[in-house]
């Protein structure tokens, strides 16, 4: 049976990981490849590293790691962050990055999903959307949510899917932060809709979480970040928990 | 790539040659393979496959595309001619069938298999993405790995699941094949590369592996 998936997210920021990072036992805390081999280790099932600079200039920095991260890691990852062109995404590809994650430059210009599924496949495009409910209406976001689009979520996920989007990685920025768990109301609507695989995104705080939002949803995966960088939750915990409540899960 | 290798690496025990036709995503099978201490080498003309003890075909995309490529290296008649162990892997499975629904295109031949989409009407996503369980018959690829092991798919097509050539089996919407044998041809639909200590296990099953 397919499991559902649990999936770190990394940010890195010239090569480098950055944020909340606390795990004492590793020698450097800042080195993506220590901390994704930690993650693979303990039952990680894919990972997503996030390039918070990701300008021209720091593209370099980036392939090096990925090429790092793939000499080491034996479980897919996912590279995103200022992907705008067919040859920042092949440079990835070739670097070893199994997916790669498009968020604002798909906004812009959304021939970019079908460019990128044609060239590689559907499996290596996932489509990254913020989204925010104002005044009753869910309105993508850009930017980490500082710059408000006048798309709809659910109008932009479907023509991304329809464009050929592999993976849509959902994350609410009403629930991000808060630790008060998944937004399940408006996962399952979008899960409902597509026929591609959703990462649900932002609001993890606890096991239980984790548990409601593949039981309220039929999500694929799930991914946080600060619950597993400061060990608030251990993802072999969290793996038995998911299976003692019946959610398929790899051990 | 590997044109000045030395006579003393033809004698080598166990190494793995990697038809290299374009198929992308090489870096990953050969990190993998580093892993694992296998010596590995790029097969890019005919020739180079006297040089290799064991065969990987990777391939990731579409399959018609990657048979095109696989044809226009000029490689894929000496494939069919093979007679040492051969891996494909994922399309490069499937590119070892005889057609694939995707781009309706005729492949290889090896095994009189179709490869075909999976169907949305049986209210599955695609593609399959993700750890699935493989059920697996008694095999030397197997060799030390625990049955129902999950191991990484990714994959929109699929081959049909026989009685015949299954060594390997998974679920989803139905039953498929999750790895294929005829003689000495292999092919998984998972990626090893990317399928944690089980995967590992089953690269370096293959790269001892006498038939």
């Amino acid at each position: 049976m397919l499991s559902k998936r649990i999936i770190p997210c990394l940010d890195v920021k010239d090569g480098r990981t950055v944020k909340g990072v606390n795990f004492v036992e590793l020698r450097d805390a800042g080195d993506p490849v220590e901390l994704g081999a930690k993650y693979a280790l303990q039952g990680a099932d894919e990972l997503v590293f996030l390039d918070i600079t990701a300008t021209h200039e720091h593209r370099k920095t980036t392939i090096e790691m990925v090429k790092a991260v793939a000499r080491e890691l034996n479980i897919p990852f996912t590279i995103g962050g200022g992907i705008a062109t067919i040859a920042d995404a092949e440079a990835l590809l070739n670097a070893g990055a199994d997916k790669i994650s498009i968020n604002s430059a798909a906004v812009r210009n959304p021939q970019l999903i079908a460019d990128l599924a044609a060239n590689f496949g559907a499996q290596f495009v996932v489509l990254a959307v913020d989204t925010r409910n104002i005044e009753g209406k869910n309105k993508v976001h850009l930017n980490g949510g500082r710059v408000i689009t006048d798309l709809e979520t659910e109008d932009w996920i479907k023509q991304a899917e329809n464009m050929g989007a592999g993976e849509i990685l959902l994350t609410s920025m009403d629930h991000d932060g808060t630790k008060a768990g998944f937004d399940c109301k408006l996962l399952k609507k979008i899960n409902e809709m597509v026929n591609i695989p959703v990462i649900a995104s932002g609001g993890a705080g606890s096991k239980a979480h984790f548990v409601e939002v593949f039981k309220e949803t039929d999500v694929d995966a799930a991914l946080a970040a600060s619950v597993f960088h400061y060990g608030e939750i251990l993802i072999p915990d969290l793996k038995t928990t998911l299976q003692q409540s019946a959610i398929p899960v790899r051990i | 790539m590997e044109n000045n290798i030395s006579d003393n690496s033809k004698t080598a025990s166990s190494k793995i040659g990697i038809v290299n036709y374009g198929a992308g995503n090489l870096f990953s099978l050969g990190c993998a393979l580093e892993r694992q201490n296998i010596t590995y080498g790029m097969i890019n003309k005919i020739d180079d496959f006297d040089l290799y003890s064991h065969i990987i075909i990777p391939g990731v995309g579409h399959a018609g595309a990657a048979m095109s490529k696989l044809k226009a290296s000029g490689l894929s008649d000496a494939i069919k001619l093979l007679k040492k162990p051969v891996l494909g892997i994922c399309v490069g499975m499937q590119l070892l069938t005889a057609h694939s629904e995707e781009g309706n295109s005729a492949l290889l031949d090896l095994f009189p298999l179709q490869t075909r989409l999976f169907d949305k009407d049986q209210h599955i996503k695609i593609p399959h993405m993700g750890w699935n369980n493989v059920d697996f018959k008694d095999n030397k690829l197997f060799y030390n790995i625990l049955n129902l092991t999950q191991f990484y798919f990714v994959h929109s097509y699929f081959i049909e699941y026989n009685p015949i050539f299954d060594i390997a089996s998974a679920h989803y919407g139905g039953r498929f094949s999750a790895a294929i044998q005829k003689d000495n041809f292999f092919g998984v639909q998972f990626h090893p590369e990317k399928s944690g200590a089980a995967g590992e296990q089953l690269l370096k099953n293959f790269a001892h592996l006498t038939l």
